[in-house]
């Protein structure tokens, strides 16, 4: 029989409830981050006179550009999209718009909630501040590697932009233990010979566990070799202490990494 | 070429069929009554009619089973999970490979003398991947069903078809991917297609000539009992499959199947009435399929509980008196004790969390308690266990199988319309997981990765005490497993899991004996057999049938 028991379930009994409560992650997050349902409500007006001759009613009828689902061209942060919007693009046919300041914020809105009325329309902020919060202020680059650059204790984030949602990402800054995947709890294991190995699991199984350690190794323990081993519903990551707009900022620059391109 | 190489070659031929001809017998249908006689051989999909897995073979024990070693491997050239179950008859073993192969191999070196290939029609439509569960064998001949509802007779020597024939409409979505079983002259089949609102059915052949004996359809028509358990024309498509083989008691000259979920699968709202007789089992008369008795686990199921775990047929006191009795470890979370001879529910305990009921009447009928819309039902969708065949040892009286714990999902319904040979569904399910977008588990294994974690659901092997309805031991894993259960006379218990770990068990105490790393999932159950004096072992584990037997 295998030596661990598992202490994980009261974990799951707990999500449970979340989910019986409601659409969880929506109504921990307070309005800095993102826009109100207002916003999205005039949006969805702005849209329809003004874009869905063009983009069509679903947002992806241009090549390259799918508004609903937040894939552009060249637009990463909400600036990037108000500019493009009342500036127009010279090398495309996007002409420029002329809109009032509630009404560029509801088209963001309208757009960030993909095109859902009741949606949640995160706001994404300035790419190259948020690097700098992440580098700097944020302190993130103390944990997570970025395009062959930091420790590899976290995650690697280099396509964080293409695999998470703006939501998913927020949700992360604000309550990383309710974003944590299960892969990635911090795990503690000591040996027979009494080294604690403390890391971040690639692959378990019955018998065995592989992990990156705080030293970088790959290692795969035999867990009837261990004698203790622990798997930490606690992130090593606490919640972030960043205003709302710097929140914004560090998670436009999440969306901006997209992996190799 | 000169005569005397020609000479040559023929002895070496000859030599060839001395080795396994004086074994080569027919497998009369006498042999496959008495299948328990002859455990050198694996004789049908589960062994024999009981359907025990239990083999009389004891040469493999656990003082020596740290003493197997790898004998021979053979791989899967098509891909994809399998499922197959081979059976092993006088040293050749016939298997089959997606999406209808057959092969017979030499059960001592994995050489293969012959493969029929059967390309399936391209309208075939299966729910859960093109999977083929085996052969059965009679006389000379090995029966395969097919992915686009075809059962074929082949020559079981050179692997040539002998009879070819349709069982069911490819076009309605109708599909076979169990073993057939044999009782008699006959060949029984049952058909797929639970997700397409096919109307199921189990149906008889004559193993001479493919000719229809018999057909038993699991929906009750217009004027037949149980047909009131359907409103409307919704039993015209209700589903109530019926994929893995059956079992047979001669004595009372029953044959049991297993029926699959009413459809659509997950709005149980759209079909009112018990829908007859989806998730039962089913007793008929093995001569005319007449129904003898029936015994429903989860009326009107919205979960997709299918009932079609193996009837494991085992006779034992019940209260202190012989019994003929059934034992069924069920998708819907509940261990079930029947008598074989009436039906009679006997007794029902739940072996994981169950919340879709919160208990079973006198007569074993669910009480229902349904979970709000966005709310886990426990167990999942794939169930407590699911058509894993499970194992019965008669000398430790504890009856195995693969269940999923911790495992939950939340269940959408919405109305489907009826579309001949469409997907039929009726809504869907989400895993229940512990953090938004975290991995869940799928319906196999596509990496050797585990991201989701023993978080969303874990395997374990149980060992229940039918008395009781209590486990006397349980053996955990980290994921889950499809994985089936092999028992021997030496008290070992064979079984896998997705991990690819294939564990040898002490069969009394669950205690881990042997193991191997064969690095992909196993989704079948192990076999036993002996060759000249020699016994082996022989499991699927991704693309691989590995066998194992004692260092010489």
């Amino acid at each position: 029989m295998p030596p661990f028991t598992r202490y994980t379930l009261v974990g799951a009994c707990a999500f449970a409830l979340l989910l019986a409560s409601g659409e969880q992650g929506r109504a921990q997050t307070s309005g800095d981050h993102q826009y109100t349902s207002a916003d999205i409500e005039a949006g969805s007006r702005v849209y329809a006179s003004d874009c869905r001759l063009c983009h069509g009613p679903a947002g992806a009828r241009v090549d390259g550009v799918d508004l609903r689902l937040g894939q552009f061209r060249r637009a990463v942060s909400d600036e990037d999209l108000r500019e493009i919007i009342t500036t127009g693009l010279s090398s495309s046919r996007m002409p420029a718009f002329d809109l009032l300041p509630a009404e560029l914020d509801g088209l963001v809105a309208y757009i960030r909630a993909g095109f859902d009325p009741s949606g949640v329309a995160v706001k994404v902020g300035n790419v190259a501040r948020g690097q700098a919060l992440f580098e700097g202020r944020g302190d993130c680059s103390g944990c997570h590697r970025v395009n062959g650059q930091g420790p590899r204790t976290a995650p690697d984030l280099s396509d964080i932009g293409a695999i998470r949602t703006p939501a998913a990402l927020q949700r992360a800054l604000l309550d990383p233990g309710s974003a944590l995947l299960p892969i990635n709890r911090p795990v503690r294991a000591v040996t027979r010979a009494g080294e604690t190995i403390r890391g971040r699991r690639l692959n378990e199984d019955t018998y065995t566990v592989q992990l990156i350690d705080s030293d970088d190794r790959l290692r795969s323990l035999v867990k009837a070799d261990l004698v203790e081993y622990e798997v930490s519903r606690t992130p090593t990551m606490e919640p972030t202490t960043l205003s709302g707009e710097e929140v914004a900022d560090v998670i436009g620059y999440l969306l901006s990494l997209r992996g190799m391109q | 070429m000169k005569p005397v190489q020609r000479s040559w070659l023929l002895s070496l031929v000859m030599g060839g069929v001395l080795v396994s001809g004086p074994l080569a017998a027919q497998v009369s249908y006498d042999r496959i009554l008495s299948a328990s006689d002859e455990p050198q051989n694996w004789l049908t999909y589960n062994g024999d009619y009981s359907s025990q897995r239990y083999s009389g073979l004891d040469q493999i024990t656990p003082d020596n089973v740290d003493d197997l070693e790898l004998q021979w491997m053979l791989q899967d050239q098509t891909f994809g999970a399998w499922q197959s179950n081979p059976i092993v008859v006088d040293g050749i073993m016939y298997i089959t490979e997606r999406p209808n192969d057959v092969m017979a191999v030499d059960a001592v070196t994995g050489r293969v003398f012959w493969l029929y290939r059967h390309t399936p029609s391209e309208d075939a439509s299966v729910c859960c991947g093109a999977n083929n569960r085996g052969v059965a064998i009679l006389g000379d001949k090995v029966f395969m069903g097919t992915l686009d509802a075809r059962l074929i007779a082949i020559d079981r020597i050179n692997g040539q078809p002998l009879w070819d024939i349709e069982v069911a409409d490819v076009n309605l979505a109708y599909s076979i991917t169990m073993a057939p079983l044999i009782v008699k002259d006959k060949v029984i089949v049952g058909v797929g297609g639970g997700e397409f609102g096919i109307r199921g059915f189990i149906a008889a052949y004559d193993a001479d000539t493919g000719e229809e004996a018999w057909r038993f359809y699991t929906i009750p028509g217009p004027g037949e009992p149980g047909h009131d358990t359907w409103e409307g024309d919704d039993w015209a498509h209700g589903g109530a499959p019926v994929w893995i083989t059956g079992s047979y008691d001669p004595d009372l000259n029953l044959t049991y199947w297993g029926v699959g979920n009413p459809g659509p699968d997950w709005n149980a709202d759209q079909r009112p009435g018990d829908n007859l007789y989806s998730d039962a089992v089913v007793a008929l008369n093995a001569d005319t399929g007449e129904l003898v008795w029936h015994f429903q686990f989860t009326p009107n199921d919205g979960y997709d509980y299918d009932s079609v775990q193996v009837p494991v047929l085992v006779d034992m006191d019940w209260n202190g008196v012989a019994s003929k009795l059934m034992l069924w470890a069920n998708r819907n979370g509940y261990f079930y004790v029947l008598d074989r001879v009436t039906g009679e529910f006997l007794s029902g305990t739940p072996f994981v969390k169950v919340n879709w009921s919160s208990g079973l009447d006198e007569n074993g009928r669910p009480i229902p308690t349904p979970q709000p819309p966005g709310s886990p039902t426990w167990p999942g969708n794939q169930g407590g266990t699911n058509w894993y065949p499970p194992s019965y040892s008669p000398r430790t009286g504890l009856f195995y199988f693969a269940a999923w714990e911790d495992y939950a999902t939340i269940y959408e319904k919405e109305e489907s319309i009826y579309r001949p040979g469409r997907s039929f569904l009726g809504g869907g399910f989400t895993v229940l997981a512990p953090v938004p977008g975290a991995a869940t588990i799928g319906i196999g294994r596509t990496t050797p990765i585990n991201n989701w974690t023993d978080e969303v659901g874990h395997g374990t092997v149980m060992a229940m005490n039918p008395h009781t309805g209590e486990l006397a031991w349980k053996f955990e894993q980290f994921d889950v497993s499809d994985s089936g259960m092999l028992t021997t006379k030496s008290d070992l218990l064979f079984t896998g899991g997705r991990e690819g770990h294939f564990h040898a068990l002490d069969a009394w105490t669950g205690e881990l004996l042997w193991k191997a790393s064969l690095g992909g999932q196993i989704v079948m159950a192990p076999i036993t057999f002996m060759v000249e004096g020699k016994q082996y072992v022989s499991v699927i584990s991704g693309h691989t049938l590995v066998t194992f037997a004692l260092r010489d």
